[in-house]
């Protein structure tokens, strides 16, 4: 065995890159439960992929028998609506993840320098995420996936003059029709994958450079010891894999458990609508996008105004990719912030649970104003961080790590 | 003699690399065409844009229509004086009463927005976002205190009267499209042409 290492090693550097990633790759050692996310979006990223592939054996692309394959996977393939399931439940849970793995971005303040690009990358899967999201939402074809997809592109016609050609283009077709389908389903299956499977590479390729944040937000590559290990810093493998696979074996059993008994989740995972074929004459009663999308879809309905919307929408999602700009405080975790960082980061979150409640529910007078309150709070954060941080009144932080046991 | 030669005249070398990715980069831009003109409409999605004929026989008074042009529902809606009178003395409460904008033919733009007042044509999609509003033609106190029938977007709550002009405050920009249509007889309507070609 060990011959065989050396001879591959002789020509790919295998054991090198294992030193470099795995074993002799320092990490905190006080990553708490936030630490999770990052790996657990990793693994789900990769169910997404082989879900996928067994679901593309069974599901035709075409407006005539879309709606009927996906049947034909619930009902008539073998364990089809396992597959199916999981598939399904998986994209509601990535968003669950990434949302809560970005959160504690905020709270430690990952993104701060040198993390700038890990961020970037980071913000790039995000929205490549929504726009996969989106796209494999249509392939059902079912009455939400049609009106879901008819509202987001004539997002695109609200562009002045290139607008109404550009959505054009991108349905392929003056409503959305079987060519729209069709090119949802080579973009969802393999145009997005491929790049977020590059956008994904290169956002663990720059962890691996700069390496991990951890809850106090300490570097720990600034104490070293005499042989260059980061004295708050252990080998990631084992430490990191054991508690990954506990993490995971977690998530496994919360996950399954969806996917066995609540694969719909009320109508949250799996819209009632969408139970009925697509029909481009009539849109349902109440439309509302998958729950992932609605904090975004309240912005865009809390402003009176159809390009003004377009563009609190766009900006909501662009101002996240500013963060390490406009937060201008130099120390990182929020156990040594302000109380000013605290409160601005509680209302933020609040505003973002408030406006994603608010985009499920059909639009009402006293909503649309809690709507508008919302969305002015999600922007004040930004606004008021940029103010405040400058000159922050932050608690001494410590040289070393912090452990509670 | 060879790094010589590279050295004789290093200008000409850098303008002649520069010239060369210029040249590369109009290459690629030109070879996306094709590529990206796949994403267009075809011909044969252009071709189906043909007009329709509705035997208006079967629409009683008050009744609603929903018939496809286009892939896009079209609604034909036979008012009864009652609505005609309303559309003629409520108009505080709409953006665009007198239906200025370019969003329907020049025989249509009139305060009932149709060539015959009794006989209303619109085409069913919310100039919103695309979706297809409900017709409401009743007072309903869920829509407000000034509802007096029309269309309700159920996708972003725009309002519009039962000439489908749009409420004042919505986020419907502008008035619901009027597709060009004539009559060919009496009782024979024909969407998607201003007139027998």
């Amino acid at each position: 065995m060990s011959r065989l290492i050396a001879w591959i090693d002789e020509r790919l550097p295998l054991t090198k890159f294992v030193k470099n990633h795995l074993s002799e790759y320092y990490a905190p050692k006080n990553f708490n439960f936030f630490y999770f996310f990052g790996s657990l979006a990793l693994f789900v990223f990769i169910l997404q992929i082989i879900t996928g592939i067994f679901l593309t054996i069974n599901y035709k692309p075409d407006a005539a028998s879309a709606f009927a394959s996906v049947e034909y996977i619930m009902r008539d393939v073998e364990w089809g609506w396992l597959i199916r399931y999981m598939h399904s439940t998986g994209a509601s849970f990535f968003f669950i993840v990434i949302y809560l793995h970005m959160l504690r971005a905020l709270m430690y303040g990952s993104y701060k320098k040198p993390r700038e690009l890990l961020w970037l990358f980071g913000m790039f899967i995000f929205v490549l995420l929504m726009a996969e999201a989106f796209m494999g939402y249509l392939l059902p074809w079912g009455q939400m996936s049609y009106w879901g997809a008819q509202v987001i592109i004539s997002l695109f016609g609200a562009i002045p003059f290139i607008g109404e050609s550009l959505a054009l283009w991108i349905r392929g077709d003056y409503v959305i029709s079987d060519a729209t389908l069709n090119r949802f389903f080579a973009f969802h299956v393999i145009a997005l994958p491929l790049l977020l499977f590059a956008v994904i590479y290169l956002h663990i390729a720059a962890l691996h450079t700069v390496g991990s944040n951890n809850p106090d937000g300490i570097e720990i590559k600034e104490n070293k010891n005499n042989n260059g290990v980061p004295l708050d810093g252990i080998p990631f493998h084992p430490y990191y894999t054991v508690k990954d696979i506990f993490g995971l074996a977690v998530f496994l059993t919360i996950f399954m458990f969806v996917v066995f008994f609540l694969p719909e989740f009320g109508g949250f995972f799996l819209e009632k609508d969408n139970f009925v074929p697509a029909d481009p004459l009539k849109t349902p009663e109440h439309i509302v996008p998958v729950w992932y999308f609605t904090p975004f879809y309240a912005i865009l309905r809390a402003i009176p105004d159809k390009l003004g919307g377009v563009i609190a929408m766009g900006l909501a999602i662009f101002v996240l990719f500013l963060m390490p700009w406009l937060d201008r405080c130099k120390v990182k975790s929020i156990r040594y912030r302000s109380t000013t960082y605290k409160v601005l980061l509680v209302s933020f979150v609040v505003s973002f649970i408030g406006l994603g409640y608010i985009g499920m529910k059909a639009a009402t007078p006293t909503l649309t104003l809690l709507g508008r309150l919302f969305t002015l709070v999600y922007f004040a954060f930004f606004v008021l961080l940029y103010i405040t941080s400058k000159n922050e009144k932050t608690k001494p932080v410590p040289d070393r790590v912090t452990m509670h046991d | 003699m060879d790094e010589n030669k590279g050295n004789k005249s290093p200008n000409r070398r850098k303008f002649l690399t520069n010239l060369t990715k210029v040249m590369g980069g109009v290459g690629a831009v030109f070879a996306a065409i094709p590529f990206l003109s796949t994403m267009s409409p075809s011909e044969k999605t252009k071709m189906a844009g043909a007009p329709v004929e509705i035997d208006l026989t079967g629409i009683k008074p008050g009744a609603f229509k929903i018939i496809e042009w286009r892939g896009k529902p079209v609604w034909v809606v036979h008012r009864t004086p009652e609505m005609l009178a309303k559309i003629e003395n409520q108009v505080d409460y709409l953006a665009d009463s007198e239906s200025t904008g370019e969003h329907q033919p020049q025989y249509a733009q009139n305060k009932f927005r149709s060539i015959k007042p009794e006989y209303l044509v619109l085409l069913g999609v919310c100039t919103h976002l695309g979706c297809s509003p409900l017709y409401k033609p009743g007072e309903n106190k869920d829509l407000g205190l000034e509802w007096k029938g029309g269309f309700f977007c159920p996708c972003h709550g725009s309002k519009f009267d039962l000439s489908g002009r749009v409420h004042k405050g919505m986020p419907a920009p502008y008035n619901l499209e009027v597709p060009p249509y004539y009559f060919a007889s009496e009782t024979k309507l024909i969407v998607g042409e201003d007139s027998a070609s």
